[in-house]
């Protein structure tokens, strides 16, 4: 809290102007007094002895006059053991928790404490007396469900630091002081637990970041084999309403293969949110056998809750999974909508009456985007071990049309581009991943030449589909047709998958190489066929079996049986190899 | 008492501004003028210049007027004497009824509490089977219809709402055509459920700035409803009309237009009505119905666009009928799977080859050669038609599912039909 009083002056929407005396810094966090309530805010503009505040809370009540305290310090996320497993507010107000205190409804100017003070954390120390420290080394651990998390020296610890005395191995709660710290002046500093870190403000105690390489795996198999996102590499999903943006990002949220998840659900509809946060306690991960709730955290500003708090949001949960990262452990975090958050600052925008950019969002609505998604990465941490946050962000664009600016923002800066078309969606095709229009520049777990034939023939099959619309089937020469069955026959079997399917609904990445492998052995192939009926019929036999074969589990009886079925189909139609094809292969052998 | 001012600075639009002491945002005033007297609210305080939002309209307002500040931002009555009742936008009798004063409650209150919301189970029934087999309309669902001017999108709304198993029904009209206002009171009157509706409404004559208030006036009064466990239906009709009311309004306000001159906050706007769908745990549910009329039929028009990505699903009416492309209930896999074990099978069977059934319209009106799977497709997408689609249907949902066989049926061999084997020789119909 500094000495800096403040009175408003003005309401405008959620916007607070404030008359003060003193200093005040740019975006620090103020509070209004209203009764006995405190309304949290941010300083946005400073003008002479006017300073602009966006409110976090809705503004009905306040008055001119009401007085105004700054607190000094920008607005900052608790960082400490307890994170896994919670439902946060934009502001990091554990939800449950408010819902004890004040039911059905969100009251405002209510905030309560992100994380336990009652709970004892079982601490081992890893360093000793005498030891030199910096921010974020660590200094010992405790047992966080499946994790081990690492007690930091606090990450706002500038200088070099000697370890005066830490705590022996036993249990503590968070506020409790587990060491003490000798600056380079000889000044004692206290460490607990847990500190705090300005949101807006990256993490960067690391060595250095490095290029992505590895793919993080989602069970995807349009993802994975056509459109790979790498760990600690970006990814974006703009779509228009209905065409499933969310249903995809729920698939991520549960299969991807990383540590930790981070669901930021900014902006958008509650009852989506509902849905994670009493389905994932139930759900187990196939990779640890603990509930998947373990490795989630949720931070969830949705709608109808105030909109300066979505712009918040997004940031609370980047910086939470910077957090992790600087444990060594790769974080995932999907973001759905970051339109919502870019309207959040277009309306603040229209308040302060800035001048418009296109379609009224800010001029600076790009390089806010950009330095959103900079903070992934991978990186090399100072004690040698990797960690990574992947951000995976939805967009809702205008009609549905990816012209609009945060589209084209965000796609500038992302390595991979799945984009949703409503005519997929509206034919039952999910997920609804264009496969012609989306990109990736990442690597992906199966040989890119390989692939590029496969999307060589959806582009070329595609060719044929447009073509008879036009001049019918009677006009479309067999070659083109098998051609187009080809494209059809991939797309159907491989590019969609049944979410809902508890077999189809996860591809590993073994299972993935095998059956494309066996996909490019048809695509590839030089077949017997000589009518179209033939064609139909063929293709029409081969998509169903390659469906229930999608549905068995991975080397079952089952899967084997069925397989053999698939494979005698093949040859006894197969009459040799399309040359490029036979390239291909020979290439990947030698 | 509380001060009396009377002196106006400035009227422009809807707005006008006084110079006032001790006034809080979002608070109410009575304006008293020679037309009688209108609320106003706060809408911006900057140093002693205080911007009032006139309900009624500023038309005859004059600079001399009085105006008196009420200390409470705007309220609505709450109670079981509003049942049976019709108010106007901004919660004045319609009717020749009395005033309700009692018991105030205010309007626009706080979001729910995510973590209090529980995944939605119930289902509500209709009778038209284009909703109940195909697009299940559930417990406190947000649902718009996307329609254009001239659908039959009223009538629609008031049979749902009839035919809905519910305690409660909230009609907010905005921008209503009187005759459409009469027909809502005449159909409710007539079904003998008006003794269970309350009606909100703002009719096209009215002033806009009570446009504004309909939703928020109506979703408040269920708000309380549900806490006293009841189920409530509220109905909003035309959702657009509140679109275009919050463009006037912010435009004569000088506010930056974002697209096709729609406030940058519409969104937030639509989101913070429709989200108050919900199901209390323990308590009622609040489940939300609403209009939405695309200009010039164009889905990306910002109004059902903003719409579309907020709402759980929306319902397509296009030529007096539900659409069964496009229309999409996002929650019907919540209920559909206790219903009866042939229902998901079913909508989705009989979709597919309903699709396929367009197909070929479309290859016979290119003149291409008919087949007879063609010619099958053909009959049974006429069929579809005239005993799913037709509105004038109006049967239980399992009656539709067993007509839904029954054209399978008349149409096709059991095995053209692509449904599972169990399922065949559980409900073919026996001929």
């Amino acid at each position: 809290m500094t000495d800096t009083k403040g009175k408003v002056v003005g309401v405008n929407g959620n916007m607070v102007s404030v008359g003060f005396e003193g200093v005040v810094s740019m975006n620090e966090v103020a509070f209004i007094i209203l009764g006995n309530k405190r309304l949290k805010a941010e300083v946005i503009r400073i003008r002479g002895n006017t300073a602009e505040l966006q409110v976090y809370e809705m503004t009905r009540g306040i008055g001119i006059g009401d007085v105004v305290e700054f607190t000094g310090e920008l607005l900052s996320v608790r960082l400490g053991p307890g994170l896994l497993k919670q439902i946060y507010d934009g502001l990091q107000n554990p939800l449950p928790n408010l819902a004890e205190k004040c039911g059905f409804f969100l009251e405002r100017g209510e905030y309560i404490y992100p994380l336990s003070t009652s709970l004892r954390w079982k601490f081992t120390p890893s360093v000793k007396p005498g030891d030199s420290v910096t921010a974020a080394d660590t200094l010992g651990t405790v047992p966080e469900g499946i994790f081990e998390h690492h007690i930091m020296v606090p990450f706002n610890f500038y200088d070099t630091y000697t370890v005066k005395s830490v705590k022996p191995g036993g249990e503590y709660t968070i506020d409790e002081t587990i060491a003490e710290l000798a600056d380079s002046r000889g000044k004692i500093r206290p460490v607990t637990m847990s500190f705090e870190w300005p949101v807006k403000r990256p993490v960067s105690h690391y060595v250095q970041k490095i290029k992505p390489g590895k793919p993080m795996v989602t069970k995807s198999r349009i993802i994975d084999t056509f459109l790979p996102v790498a760990l600690g590499g970006t990814y974006c999903i703009p779509g228009p309403f209905g065409a499933g943006k969310t249903v995809l990002q729920q698939v991520t949220s549960r299969n991807a293969e990383v540590d930790i998840v981070i669901v930021a659900a900014c902006g958008e509809r509650a009852g989506e949110v509902v849905e994670t946060l009493k389905e994932f306690p139930e759900l187990k991960d196939p990779r640890t056998g603990k509930s998947l709730i373990e490795r989630t955290i949720i931070i969830c500003n949705t709608s109808s809750m105030p909109v300066a708090a979505r712009e918040a949001s997004v940031y609370t949960a980047v910086t939470l999974a910077e957090y992790y990262r600087q444990m060594g452990l790769n974080v995932l975090l999907l973001a759905d909508s970051t339109s919502r958050w870019a309207q959040a600052m277009r309306e603040m925008s229209g308040r302060l009456e800035e001048i418009p950019g296109e379609e009224a969002f800010p001029a600076y609505l790009e390089s806010v985007i950009a330095s959103f998604y900079e903070r992934a990465g991978i990186v090399q941490l100072k004690n040698g071990k990797i960690g990574s946050v992947t951000i995976g962000g939805t967009v809702s664009p205008a009609g549905g049309n990816f012209e609009e600016p945060v589209t084209q923002a965000t796609l500038k800066v992302v390595g991979a581009f799945h984009g949703l078309s409503r005519e997929r969606s509206d034919a039952r095709k999910y997920p609804a991943i264009h496969p012609l229009e989306s990109w990736s520049k990442y690597t992906g777990i199966i040989d890119k030449n390989q692939t590029e034939y496969g999307r060589q023939i959806l582009f070329r099959g595609n060719d044929v589909a447009q073509m008879m619309k036009v001049v019918g089937e009677e006009g479309t020469s067999t070659d083109d047709y098998i051609l187009y069955q080809k494209s059809e026959f991939l797309d159907s079997i491989y590019l969609q998958q049944n979410s809902f399917d508890p077999v189809d609904s996860a591809a590993s990445v073994e299972r993935q190489k095998y059956v494309y492998g066996l996909i490019f052995d048809v695509l590839g192939s030089q077949l017997n066929i000589q009518t179209k009926e033939d064609a139909r019929a063929f293709f029409n036999g081969l998509r169903q079996n390659f469906l229930d074969w999608n549905g068995t589990g991975w080397q079952s009886e089952e899967f084997k049986k069925l397989e053999d079925t698939i494979r005698k189909q093949i040859a006894d139609r197969k009459t040799g190899f399309e040359p490029a094809a036979a390239e291909i292969l020979k290439n990947l052998a030698s | 008492m509380r001060k009396v001012y009377s002196k106006i600075e400035s009227i422009a639009g809807n707005v006008i501004s006084v110079v006032a002491e001790d006034v809080r945002y979002g608070e109410l005033a009575e304006i008293t003028s020679a037309h009688g007297k209108s609320l106003a609210e706060v809408i911006r305080l900057s140093g002693k210049n205080v911007s009032l939002q006139v309900y009624s309209g500023t038309r005859g307002i004059s600079t001399g007027d009085e105006i008196r500040f009420l200390g409470h931002p705007m309220q609505v009555s709450f109670s079981d004497d509003l049942l049976g009742r019709i108010f106007n936008g901004s919660g004045r009798p319609r009717d020749k009824g009395s005033d309700l004063t009692e018991n105030l409650i205010e309007i626009g209150g706080p979001s729910v509490n995510p973590a209090k919301r529980i995944i939605p189970r119930n289902m509500v029934r209709t009778g038209i089977p284009m909703i109940d087999l195909f697009n299940t309309l559930v417990v406190s669902q947000k649902l718009p219809i996307f329609s254009v001017s001239g659908e039959p999108y009223n009538e629609l709304l008031a049979r749902i709402a009839m035919q809905a198993e519910v305690d409660i029904i909230i009609l907010g009209g905005m921008g209503l055509k009187y005759d459409d206002y009469l027909f809502f009171r005449e159909t409710l009157e007539n079904g003998g459920a008006m003794s269970r509706s309350i009606f909100f409404v703002h009719t096209a004559s009215d002033p806009i700035v009570e446009c504004l208030l309909v939703p928020d006036i109506a979703l408040a009064v269920a708000e309380k409803f549900a806490l006293n466990s009841k189920r409530v239906l509220v109905l909003l009709t035309d959702m657009t009309n509140f679109a275009d009311a919050m463009k006037e309004i912010a435009i004569t306000q000088e506010q930056v237009p974002s697209n096709r001159g729609y406030p940058g906050d519409l969104y937030s706007q639509l989101a913070s009505r429709y989200e108050k769908a919900v199901d209390f745990e323990g308590a009622g549910s609040i489940t939300v119905l609403g209009v939405t009329t695309m200009p010039g039929d164009d889905v990306t028009h910002p109004v059902p666009d903003n719409t579309g990505y907020i709402t759980e699903g929306q319902y397509y009416l296009r030529g007096g009928r539900i659409e069964p492309f496009g229309s999409l209930s996002r929650l019907k896999q919540l209920v559909n799977k206790d219903t009866r074990e042939d229902h998901r099978a079913l909508m989705d069977g009989m979709i597919k080859l309903y699709a396929a059934y367009k197909e070929s319209l479309e290859k016979k009106s290119m003149g291409f050669r008919m087949s007879d799977w063609d010619n099958k497709l053909l009959k049974y997408g006429e069929l579809f038609e005239k005993g799913m689609m037709d509105l004038s249907v109006n049967i239980p949902l399992e009656q539709a599912l067993d007509n839904g066989w029954k054209i399978f049926a008349e149409c096709f061999t059991k095995e053209e039909t692509n449904m599972r084997s169990e399922l065949i020789s559980k409900f073919w119909p026996n001929t």
